[in-house]
């Protein structure tokens, strides 16, 4: 029994790990190696320990409490680990017009550059794109999948690869 | 002899030639196109009869996309063949109106292909008004290519309809759009074009970026469109014939979108983001100053010029949602148009000038509607889970969109529509497709 409890826990592990799986829709290819989320130093720690998105409500890019204490994470772990920069992808759900969204999606992606410049980011180490509704993470059509894509995602990157 | 001019302008690639022996005469035979119910009009058009051997092949392919434009209308109604007291066997012998009268066929099309030597297909057809006994119109005759002879018969059901209805053509007519694949989540997407009825897929990019939105100049010739084939949106312009393509003289670090030719085809106007502010621009097709047209902190994108160039219609949030607006082409002053519930988006001009198409979201539906220039008359004519993104017909009587169906299997296809809001039609793709462009009626 208790092996295969083991088995269970492993099982139940693999699964979360592949939700928390980021969508990887930048330039391609140029994002860092995410490294151990056990080292605070890594881009894994910054993805999943810190947590590499904010969500937003519907139409808005106003930065809730919530999101802006993950983007004051953020940025101190960018002031403390220079040798990265990072690409702010916005997005929309898919309730919206393909170039409405694509607008709303890029407010969104600067309202977490603003706030990570104000944070004392340099802006030399921060891109913004937007992908509207291209891509969505959460492909239901109801709520709880839009809440998942109404996003804005920091992206690491190596300096200099992108 | 205005339509023989009007045709041959039109057809500088095919050549046009009008019969001797036609007859001028504008029979009763006619379709008003009005808000009220239509009952379809019944047409006969038999097999066209192969002038020679080699022609066999075309002589009943040719009769049937003439039939298939003419129904897709839904304006018109087709007897079939079996129903037929007479055959037609010869082009030039007179037809005998009372076999035709018997089955009530109200036009009859009769028409001959002759496939010559050099490769050259001609389509020769009449038009009968067959409870006046009589032509209606002359008998006109189209030759090009074999390889062509979807276009002939798309040109011999424009004739017909435009004969009957009093409207312009539109059958020989492409539309460019965005052919997808993949699961929901990482939709691979390539630019395609392929006639209005969806024959003749031709792909125009790999699936290796996003793109967005195509849009046909106003000669059919180029596509405007956004890639993300540098990681970043970008507006493209390509040529059709060759798939060469550059990208927009615009400023590399700001993120294009959203772009339109002005009916001249000289000048493009789009979205411009810059600090997470999206304007309107525009800019010469061939390079230059951006103009900047809209200064706010809102989100104003989707413009549409007037047919006539002067305006240009687009969306805007600053009222609180998205809602319609139009302003002179060089900027200025804009005027709200749209003031009804819901959100509005996606405007665009209709080729005739008096309506404006647009999306609209209400109550968690997307809608395409028309209104006038000044928001009046408003009219939806569909709704569903998503529909969007509408283009007009050639001749403004029909608007194609994208509706999407919802869940995570869902998947967009294309759709067309009359204007009244009848004959809701989905246009056979491969597979998922988006984002549709009309082109003008070919060359």
């Amino acid at each position: 029994m208790r092996l295969q409890t083991k088995l269970l826990f492993i099982a139940a592990t693999v699964i979360l790990a592949a939700c928390t799986t980021p969508g990887r829709f930048g330039a391609g290819g140029n994002e860092a190696a995410l490294g151990a989320a056990s080292d605070p130093t890594s881009p894994a720690y910054f993805q999943q320990t810190i947590g590499d998105r904010v969500l937003f409500a519907v139409n808005e890019s106003t930065l809730s409490e919530e999101a802006q204490a993950i983007l004051r994470e953020q940025a101190a772990w960018l002031l403390a680990n220079p040798e990265y920069t990072a690409v702010i992808e916005g997005h929309a759900d898919e309730r919206g017009t393909r170039e409405y969204n694509l607008a709303l999606g890029a407010r969104r992606a600067n309202a977490v550059y603003e706030f990570l410049v104000a944070q004392g980011v340099s802006p030399d180490r921060l891109r913004t794109v937007s992908y509207g509704k291209e891509r969505p993470l959460a492909i239901c059509s109801n709520e709880s999948c839009y809440a998942q894509n109404r996003r804005a995602v920091t992206v690491i990157t190596l300096a200099g690869t992108s | 002899m205005k339509l023989f001019k009007a045709l041959a302008l039109a057809l500088a690639a095919l050549t046009l030639v009008a019969t001797a022996q036609a007859q001028q005469r504008s029979g009763p035979l006619r379709i008003e196109i009005t808000e009220g119910v239509i009952e379809p009009l019944p047409f006969a058009v038999p097999d066209f009869v192969a002038e020679n051997p080699a022609a066999q092949e075309y002589a009943r392919s040719v009769a049937r996309v003439i039939a298939s434009d003419l129904v897709g209308t839904g304006l018109f109604r087709e007897i079939p063949s079996d129903a037929f007291i007479s055959q037609i066997t010869s082009f030039k012998n007179p037809v005998q109106f009372a076999d035709w009268k018997a089955i009530n066929a109200q036009a009859l099309i009769t028409g001959a292909v002759s496939l010559g030597s050099d490769g050259r297909l001609i389509v020769k057809f009449r038009v009968y008004d067959v409870f006046a006994d009589a032509p209606l119109g002359e008998g006109l005759q189209f030759a090009g290519s074999a390889a062509s002879w979807r276009r002939m018969a798309h040109k011999v059901a424009d004739v017909v309809y435009s004969r009957i209805t009093g409207e312009g053509p539109y059958f020989d007519s492409r539309i460019v759009f965005v052919a997808e694949s993949g699961p929901k989540g990482a939709r691979k997407k390539r630019l395609a074009v392929m006639d209005y009825d969806g024959a003749n897929v031709q792909y125009l990019t790999d699936d290796n970026a996003i793109v967005l939105a195509p849009r046909f100049s106003p000669a059919g010739d180029k596509v405007l469109y956004t890639s993300y084939e540098t990681g970043f949106p970008r507006i493209y312009v390509m040529d059709v014939a060759t798939v060469k393509r550059r990208a927009l003289d615009v400023p590399a670090e700001a993120m294009t979108f959203a772009p339109r030719f002005s009916p001249d085809g000289r000048t493009v106007v789009f979205s411009l983001t810059r600090g997470g502010n999206t304007d309107i621009y525009k800019t010469d097709i061939r390079g230059g100053p951006l103009v900047r047209l809209t200064s706010t902190p809102f989100i104003e994108t989707a413009p549409s010029f007037s047919p006539d160039g002067s305006m240009i219609v687009f969306e805007s949030d600053r009222s609180g949602s998205q809602q319609l607006y139009i302003m002179p082409v060089n900027g200025g002053e804009a005027r709200r148009i749209s003031f009804g519930p819901g959100r509005y988006g996606t405007p665009v001009w209709s080729p005739r000038g008096d309506l404006i198409a647009f999306t609209k979201q209400n109550k968690g539906r997307f809608h395409i509607g028309v209104m006038r220039t000044d928001g009046s008359e408003e009219r939806l004519l569909t709704a569903s889970f998503l529909d969007e993104g509408p283009t007009w017909s050639p001749n403004g009587r029909v608007i194609m969109f994208t509706r999407e169906t919802q869940g995570s299997r869902g998947a967009p296809a294309l759709y067309s529509v009359d204007i009244t809001g009848r004959n809701l039609r989905r246009i056979p793709t491969d597979g998922p497709a988006s984002d549709p462009s009309w082109s003008p009626i070919l060359p």
